[in-house]
């Protein structure tokens, strides 16, 4: 096991580095650690990334010192994870036409067919490494190789909300409109974030995504049931 | 109760101490840039010293008092005046209904706050009020003040003991400048002349410069093997190195993660002191051991509590801040 190592970030965080690649099993890591962590004396709030957790804390209740003393005796405890059953959240998207404008160009990056694109698409569970960029944007790993896919030469100024896109080698859904050079190829219905719901976000890192492909009567159908407040999260089957 | 915007100013939005315990799901902290000034204007007007104030950017705004309250301007000199007649900062004024405020280009500073006794009357997204513009949330419908807002005040009649009788020293804003820096968490990334260029060169704040961060100009911070690491989380300070080896000084919007290099984090207490420079304004970074920031904090923290007593400021109000200093 790579050692896990500690250093400052300012004189309220410190960072635990899990390692310097990306794997599912230091993803599994850190999540546990987070649980364990939770409800801990001082502990302001944890960002947790690919490999890497960072630890914000209270002055006024611990310190540095305090935190990684703290720290180094649960990393023992990271020696044997429980095994915990994998969440999947089955996220339904519309492909291609106008939800999706570049699936056209995945396919022939590929090589493929528009339908072999969907279809590897949406075989797979892909593994929540991380929440960044935006609120409620996964970083998914473990997409087919196939679909590897260069992004945009120029980012578009306003992507909508809920485009499923391929980046490279990542896959993921924008939670809200903004800007993105990401290559589109779908939309789901869902909100992946809404400030005023509980939980705002329908996923966590160590959970899992599956496309489930839809028709666009049902995208039509699933998205005025949302609007309507008839569909809170994700039950929508 | 409410406070109507005549004009905004560059770029006003409501903001208070920041959005905590929701960066895991993405969502950048957010507040006030100068938090020191976000407390004065607060206690100034008796408010608790987290509530939301109204932040200026450069150019100030003028605003109509459409009842009777108290307000303070803290932070930058925007030559704020008051019906016409100029006004101190640092300092609570009484507005009869009607009486129209208007602030300038800042002449000190860059950041402004208007605090106004009781504070606004908007409602708390994720736990705070301040505006994440990217996110459209908080604040005034999420997004910058408008001409023709009418924002409304939580008290009708505002308690306010004998603050206002009472003024502070204004702040005056150095062009040259030292933030004290904590090194890592990707110190070792760095070449030993990279390190020696970054902590004895001097480096310019460029116009590159808003809520989210100061890109900086200067002598390129050399590396060892390249700037790029896997996305790792942010701190507000984190002075992070981008290809160009130009730092960038991360501050109340950044992205919560981030996948460059950070040579170091200026302290907490710095922060002030860099988000009201101008652009051109000259930053050189010491070193700083992480004990020595700790002591640092304290004693920023001290000099408010004081600052709030000599002003007899509300100790109801002073509550969460004393407890949570004397909790230690």
């Amino acid at each position: 096991m790579e050692e896990i190592q500690f250093v400052p970030a300012g004189e309220q965080g410190i960072v635990m580095q899990f390692g310097s690649s990306i794997e599912e099993k230091t993803n599994r890591k850190i999540r546990y650690m987070i649980e364990r962590l939770q409800g801990q004396k001082g502990i302001v709030e944890m960002i947790p990334t690919f490999c890497s957790l960072l630890i914000l804390f209270d002055l006024h209740k611990t310190n540095y010192q305090k935190m990684e003393l703290m720290l180094e005796k649960e990393v023992d405890a990271l020696e044997e994870i429980p095994e915990n059953s994998k969440k999947v959240h089955y996220i339904p998207v519309c492909y291609g036409g106008c939800y999706g404008e570049d699936l056209a160009f995945v396919a022939e990056n590929a090589g493929l067919t528009e339908k072999e694109v969907i279809a590897l698409h949406a075989e797979r569970d892909y593994l929540i490494y991380m929440l960044g960029f935006l609120p409620g944007f996964a970083y998914l790993g473990g997409m087919d190789e196939r679909l590897f896919c260069p992004r945009l030469p120029s980012p578009r100024v306003k992507i909508p909300t809920g485009s499923v896109g391929i980046g490279g080698e990542q896959t993921g859904i924008y939670p809200l409109e903004s800007p993105g050079g990401w290559r589109l190829i779908g939309r789901t219905p869902l909100l992946p974030y809404h400030p005023d719901r509980e939980p705002a976000f329908l996923y966590q890192m160590g959970e899992y995504i599956h496309f489930c492909p839809v028709t666009e009567k049902e995208y039509i159908s699933i998205a005025k049931d949302v609007a309507a407040g008839k569909i809170k999260g994700e039950e929508w089957r | 109760m409410k406070v109507s915007v005549i004009s905004p100013g560059l770029l006003t939005t409501i903001q208070d101490a920041g959005r905590q315990g929701y960066q895991a799901g993405g969502f950048s902290v957010s507040g006030c840039m100068d938090q020191d000034a976000l407390y004065c204007a607060n206690a100034l007007v008796n408010n608790r010293l987290n509530e939301a104030v109204l932040e200026m950017q450069f150019l100030g705004g003028t605003f109509c008092f459409e009842e009777e309250t108290f307000f303070a301007l803290t932070g930058a000199d925007l030559e704020p005046m008051l019906n016409g007649n100029r006004i101190a900062n640092y300092c609570a004024v009484k507005a009869e209904k009607g009486d129209v405020l208007e602030c300038h280009r800042a002449v000190s500073g860059r950041f402004a706050y208007l605090a106004v006794a009781g504070g606004f009357d908007i409602p708390k997204v994720l736990g705070s009020k301040s505006t994440n513009l990217k996110c459209k949330i908080g604040g005034f419908q999420g997004r910058a003040l408008q001409a023709g807002d009418m924002i409304p005040l939580k008290r009708k009649t505002p308690r306010l003991l004998n603050a206002y009788l009472k003024e502070m020293v204004p702040v005056t804003y150095q062009q040259e400048i030292t933030l004290r820096v904590i090194a890592g968490p990707q110190e070792a990334m760095f070449t030993e002349k990279g390190l020696q260029d970054f902590y004895q060169e001097t480096y310019q704040v460029t116009e590159q410069s808003d809520r989210m961060g100061y890109r900086l100009d200067g002598i390129p911070v050399e590396s060892r093997n390249g700037v790029d690491i896997i996305s790792d989380g942010i701190v507000e300070g984190a002075i992070q190195v981008p290809p160009s080896g130009k730092p960038m000084i991360l501050l109340a919007d950044r992205q919560t993660t981030g996948g460059y290099a950070k040579i170091g984090t200026v302290i907490s207490v710095d922060i002030p002191k860099l988000v009201q420079c101008m652009p051109g304004a000259q930053i050189c970074f010491e070193r700083i051991a992480l004990n020595e920031a700790v002591i640092l904090y304290r004693k920023r923290e001290k000099r408010i509590a004081k600052f709030c007593r000599s002003i007899g400021y509300c100790q109801d109000n002073m509550g969460w801040f004393e407890r949570k200093r004397h909790r230690n």
